[in-house]
């Protein structure tokens, strides 16, 4: 992908009503590399919670209100590894036999994930003004073996000289967060956070980057309710604070 | 008691059990990593993965002109062929056959298929005395259970659990907790069986159309002297397993090992092309194959389903899950567990008897990741989630919308309605966050483990409209 002038920014609806703040940080990155960033006011959800859930048709519906608000042929940045694999990969399986379908797929190949698009397409050169700091980083599922974009993040933290990533005893195991999965079976939900997080918590890493805020939101919501002295962080905040 | 239930209560029950967890866990880390070493160049992985995806599905397409094919190059070879739809007749043609050999005996090499006909039980019922000759098998057959894992069907137990398994059951021999002694004891007693067995019964992981050969892969010979040390040999296994050629199996064979159990290669591999001839001295005197259906042509039907068929059960799938590793495969109640268990038993079964273990599933892709034949296993656990609560899905398997809930239904109708108006959106957003404080402490289920989710002061939307940000 050569560089673009002007980027949309899909926000997601976690980031939306969670953490709004890690989507003005993605936003403020991104204008700081001279994009032009345009947020369509009308976006909500990609669809995701109800296509993981089986409810096909009402993800469908939400996914297909949001086709219009995209016309521009310009990348899509979606600050999820998650959401930004729901509309890549699965908006052509969700609109497959429908009369939009075209429409669908045409922008789902614009689609791209924040961390992916700063570290590949912009190729960013970060400087890291903040104090030494030990981290750890999880690569949720959809950026490892969805989305194939886990390395961006580490490329990116790689450039951050203070910031030492703190290798974890199990990288590549989801965190059981899985959308409404963490609802449906939640007491399996549950061991599986608290393996990850007693993974994460075994390290030096007083706080956590991922791409993801819903493994995240799963992973700090397990910590502060154990105790744990562990702070989540989107990618995007955390570049922004660390380089600002 | 609902199959969803008793499914929770399997679950509840695995996760309370530290000691079976602990079993898992660190079974499945040393398998992940076994499997791992065994893959060091990512792109030969890769090609392999595309040889034999591509062997499997040339085989699935052509299953009929195999089957045709085997079957008269088994006849041609002196092997009986028997075919059964269900596994009551499956059952029932093994048992006349040995009822005409008039055996009282069999030891049986490790089969899953047995497993979905509960082929011992049948037997046994009968009068005629089965014994497992695996050493895992042989494990759960002295406790009573159904296999936890379709490779090793007795990881659930540790050394010690084994120890006092085979000191209950046999109190003549020394206590020991050192595992090669424990395989020594068996094999002591397994022995004995094989010499006296009147009949040796098997799975089989391929069936050659072309040469009529039947492939059986294994650690720990019991195969070979299931298969060769009785004058009769049954054979039974799913239609799907049938393939095209004698040069599939290189690939085929190595994936699968390496895959399984991080193996290059297993100890043994036997191939069964007839039965023992005129002035050879060993070797069964007759050997037949019974072919079992049980739900696969069904699944045929559909073009996405059928990837489920290539399977070659590896276990690779359950060994990287990461639900399988802390619940085990007992919890799911299933013949098969783990992802291919959720894609396949559904199918099987029906949704209505085995929806529910399609909830299992995080969809984390780290089966579909693994699977030597590149089954799409998340794709096809979540399109069956989706049947289990759509009654209006065109598909062939049965029991569609039977977990739907009305009031569920709701929910994400209103989800939808709202999330697809802008108006209503901003509304909802806008009353959540500046609302946030009437949201309860409690949120059921995911407080239990986590503090509540605290939404921000103000949405994104209005940050962003704030900042200036271009709405189009």
């Amino acid at each position: 992908m050569s560089t673009p002038s002007r980027v949309y920014f899909f926000g997601t609806c976690l980031i939306d009503m969670l953490y709004p703040n890690a989507g003005m940080a993605a936003i403020t990155l991104l204008q700081r590399e001279g994009l032009e960033v345009i947020f369509p006011q009308n976006q909500s959800c990609c669809g995701q919670p109800a296509f993981n859930s089986g409810y096909r048709d009402e993800a469908l519906k939400v996914a297909r209100s949001q086709l219009n608000l995209f016309n521009q042929d310009i990348p899509i940045v979606v600050p999820s590894a998650s959401c930004g694999g729901m509309m890549l990969h699965h908006w052509p399986e969700l609109f497959e036999g429908q009369p939009d379908h075209q429409q669908a797929c045409d922008v789902a190949t614009r689609v791209v994930e924040f961390a992916d698009f700063l570290a590949n397409t912009l190729q960013v050169n970060l400087h890291d003004k903040g104090e030494p700091t030990y981290i750890a980083v999880h690569h949720s599922c959809s950026a490892q073996r969805e989305m194939n974009v886990a390395s961006a993040t580490d490329k990116l933290l790689a450039q951050l000289n203070e910031v030492t990533v703190e290798r974890h005893q199990r990288p590549t195991e989801c965190c059981g967060f899985g959308g409404t999965f963490a609802v449906k079976q939640p007491d399996i939900s549950g061991a599986m956070v608290e393996a990850k997080t007693q993974a994460i918590c075994a390290t030096s890493a007083k706080s956590v980057i991922s791409q993801d805020c819903g493994c995240l939101m799963n992973i700090t919501g397990y910590a502060e309710k154990q105790q744990h002295d562990l702070k989540g962080q989107h990618i995007a905040e955390f570049l922004l604070e660390r380089t600002s | 008691m609902n199959q969803q239930q008793a499914f929770e209560r399997r679950i509840d029950e695995a996760l309370h059990n530290a000691q079976l967890r602990q079993n898992f866990r660190s079974a499945m880390d040393g398998i992940r990593q076994r499997r791992a070493e065994q893959f060091p160049d990512e792109a030969q992985l890769q090609a392999l993965r595309e040889q034999v995806q591509s062997i499997r599905s040339y085989s699935l397409q052509n299953q009929a002109d195999l089957l045709e094919k085997l079957e008269a190059k088994l006849t041609e070879n002196g092997i009986q062929v028997h075919w059964a739809a269900n596994p009551e007749e499956a059952n029932g043609i093994i048992a006349n056959i040995l009822k005409a050999a008039d055996a009282k005996t069999v030891v049986k090499g490790k089969s899953m298929v047995s497993e979905e006909t509960e082929l011992n039980h049948y037997l046994e019922e009968q009068g005629i005395e089965v014994i497992e000759s695996d050493l895992g098998e042989y494990i759960i057959q002295l406790a009573k259970e159904p296999p936890s894992h379709i490779v090793a069907p007795a990881i659930h137990k540790n050394r010690v659990e084994v120890a006092e398994l085979f000191q209950n059951f046999h109190p003549e021999l020394p206590y020991t907790e050192n595992i090669d002694e424990l395989t020594e004891t068996a094999r002591v007693i397994l022995r004995e069986k094989f010499a006296k067995a009147d009949a040796g019964i098997s799975g089989v992981n391929f069936a050659v159309a072309e040469t009529g050969t039947l492939c059986l892969v294994e650690n720990e010979g019991n195969g070979r002297l299931s298969t060769t040390a009785p004058e009769l040999h049954i054979a039974i296994t799913g239609i799907e397993k049938v393939i095209d050629k004698l040069t599939d199996i290189p690939p085929l064979l190595e994936i699968l090992t390496k895959s399984a159990t991080g193996q290059p290669i297993t100890t043994y591999f036997n191939m069964i092309s007839r039965p023992r001839q005129e002035g050879e001295l060993d070797g069964p005197k007759a050997v037949h194959l019974v072919l079992l259906d049980n739900g696969r042509s069904r699944i045929r039907w559909d073009d996405e389903l059928l990837d489920t068929l290539r399977c070659i059960r590896c276990g690779a799938c359950m060994n990287h899950c990461p639900v399988y590793v802390h619940v085990g495969g007992h919890a799911y109640g299933s013949v098969y567990p783990g992802p291919i268990g959720l894609a396949l038993e559904p199918q099987r079964l029906g949704l209505d008897k085995a929806g529910s273990l399609t909830s299992a599933c995080s969809l984390c892709g780290a089966c579909g990741e693994v699977c030597p034949v590149k089954i799409p296993l998340p794709k096809i656990i979540n399109r069956l989630r989706a049947e289990t609560v759509n009654n209006q899905e065109a598909s062939t398997v049965s029991g569609k919308g039977a977990l739907r809930h009305v009031s569920e239904a709701w929910i994400w109708k209103l989800w939808s309605m709202s999330y697809s108006s802008p108006a209503l959106h901003k509304f909802i957003t806008w009353a959540g966050t500046r609302m946030s404080g009437l949201i309860p402490n409690k949120l059921g289920a995911w407080t239990h483990y986590r503090t509540r989710p605290t939404p921000a002061k103000r949405t994104l939307h209005e940050l962003a409209k704030s900042a200036g940000i271009a709405n189009d």
